[in-house]
């Protein structure tokens, strides 16, 4: 007898429960109507980000490519006259990129990283290779500040010798003789 | 010779809307199923094909035609042909005794709203279930696949063990009745629908009735989690199509039944009578949704436990029960 009233029971809240659910309606998102925001950290689509001096911050150092699992990024390293490296081509290849965000922890200038921008699927699969000025934005991404020039050290037309975060001026070494 | 042939083209004709019927209400059971499991399960279902969805049927018809039909080298290749129409013919040909309506009357002539009225109408049906387990076996063995095999043999032993308590339970049924014509069942029930005198016989009939249409939680023939997907599995293009459909001509068959013998049939008040058939049918299916939305699957010895050891008991005593009931008045 107890038996049979559990299985009513049972029987009875499993009914109630699908029924309600019935009247709570539905908790889908159709996705090309609406999109969720994602959150910023989220990753996908890869960008170069510029300083906030509105230059790039890239600096062709390869850590992104040593780093990358899948090895879908290359590089070309160049300096201009002014003594600052740069890419002189960069590449991703979207059709091998797994968005493990590898490079962007291994970047030492906050320039290569992920964005919430995920919607790039494609028929033909070179077009997901994405060249250097399609990666290129003029924002700073998610660090606003960093600026890798501030601590390098490299002088330049802004930031001369000593002219840098925690660095001392130039010492004349004439001045400190013993 | 006239009226031969005038009765032919109004038989061709009631044969032509039934099936047309049917078979559109079976596209659109899919989507209703589809909706409501959806809703059960507090999403949405299919909203893409058309307004609300509604197109979907016709763009699942355009798939299941244009898909590749496989069949396996190993196969049984004739049987294996042969094995989807059976069971989609066999539900269909059920609707032949289902009453739809009272007689109509049309230029001095009485139509009956049924196919054909037979005064073993109910072993009709009966037959037309029990054969639409060959399907079910020939595809399983044709296809030349374990899973397959091993679904069908699932199937017909699920089939024998529900068919006696499917038939036992509509004995009271035919001893209140006092006939074996659908119609004169569903005349029966002028007064009252049987299941007011009979909750019983309904509550086994239509379990039984589930696990005969192999619906879950009794859809072990074609278990997909444990046999990629039972005596179909083999199954490609519009030949999965046809068993697909016919499980969904015999939801409708089993809505219409449990109509016919318990619900009243056509009878109701205001509405036209096959309106009120379709609204039962629909009643019937939406219950059965809602247990495909609640209910896991039985295990296999349940399974069996149930048919042989509760269902049949209970129908005999039923049986039994109805039998003095009688006498007693």
């Amino acid at each position: 007898m107890k038996e049979l009233f559990l299985i009513v029971h049972s029987l009875c809240t499993g009914f109630y429960t699908t029924l309600k659910h019935v009247f709570r309606g539905p908790a889908t998102e159709l996705y090309p109507e609406y999109k969720r925001p994602l959150p910023a950290r989220s990753r996908a689509r890869i960008i170069l980000t510029a300083d906030p001096d509105g230059r790039e911050r890239c600096v062709a150092c390869y850590l992104c490519s040593a780093a990358c699992p899948v090895d879908c990024i290359s590089m070309q390293a160049a300096e201009n006259p002014e003594g600052r490296r740069y890419a002189a081509w960069f590449r991703i290849n979207f059709g091998r990129c797994i968005y493990c965000g590898l490079c962007e922890e291994a970047c030492p200038t906050a320039a290569i990283q992920l964005t919430p921008s995920f919607e790039h699927a494609d028929r033909d699969i070179l077009k997901m290779v994405a060249e250097k000025h399609d990666l290129q934005v003029d924002h700073c991404g998610k660090d606003q500040n960093y600026n890798f020039y501030d601590h390098a050290g490299v002088a330049d037309a802004i930031r001369p010798k000593g002219g840098h975060v925690n660095e001392s001026p130039p010492v004349n070494v004439r001045t400190n003789m013993p | 010779m006239g009226l031969w042939l005038t009765g032919y083209a109004v038989l061709m004709i009631k044969v032509a809307v039934i099936l047309t019927g049917v078979l559109l209400l079976a596209a659109y059971l899919v989507l209703l199923e589809r909706k409501l499991l959806g809703r059960f399960q507090a999403r949405i279902g299919p909203n893409r094909a058309g307004i609300f969805g509604l197109l979907q049927p016709v763009s699942d018809g355009i798939k299941l035609l244009t898909k590749e039909d496989v069949i396996p080298q190993g196969a049984h290749r004739r049987i294996f042909l042969f094995a989807p129409a059976v069971v989609a013919a066999t539900a269909l040909l059920t609707f032949a005794v289902v009453p739809m309506g009272p007689d109509l009357h049309l230029g001095g002539r009485k139509i009956p709203m049924v196919v054909t009225d037979m005064n073993v109408g109910l072993l009709y049906v009966f037959a037309m279930a029990s054969l639409s387990v060959y399907g079910v076996v020939l595809g399983g063995w044709a296809s030349d696949s374990k899973y397959a095999m091993l679904g069908s043999i699932r199937g017909a032993a699920q089939m024998i063990s529900y068919e006696l308590a499917l038939g036992l339970s509509i004995v009271p049924v035919v001893m209140l009745a006092g006939s074996l014509s659908l119609v004169d069942i569903v005349d029966a029930q002028a007064g009252r629908p049987f299941i007011l005198v009979q909750p019983l016989a309904f509550v086994i009939f239509f379990l039984s009735a589930m696990a005969e249409s192999k619906r879950i939680p009794f859809d072990l023939p074609e278990a997909e989690a444990e046999l990629g997907s039972g005596y179909h599995t083999e199954y490609s293009g519009m030949r999965f199509g046809m068993f697909f459909l016919g499980e969904y001509v015999q939801m409708q068959v089993l809505g219409a039944l449990t109509a016919v013998f318990f619900l009243g049939g056509w009878r109701g008040p205001f509405l036209p009578a096959p309106l009120w058939l379709l609204v039962k049918i629909v009643l019937v299916v939406t219950a059965m949704i809602w247990i495909r939305a609640t209910l896991p699957r039985f295990r296999y010895d349940q399974l069996m436990g149930l048919g042989w050891k509760f269902l049949i008991p209970a129908a005999l005593i039923n049986i039994v029960i109805t039998g003095f009931v009688m006498v007693g008045i």
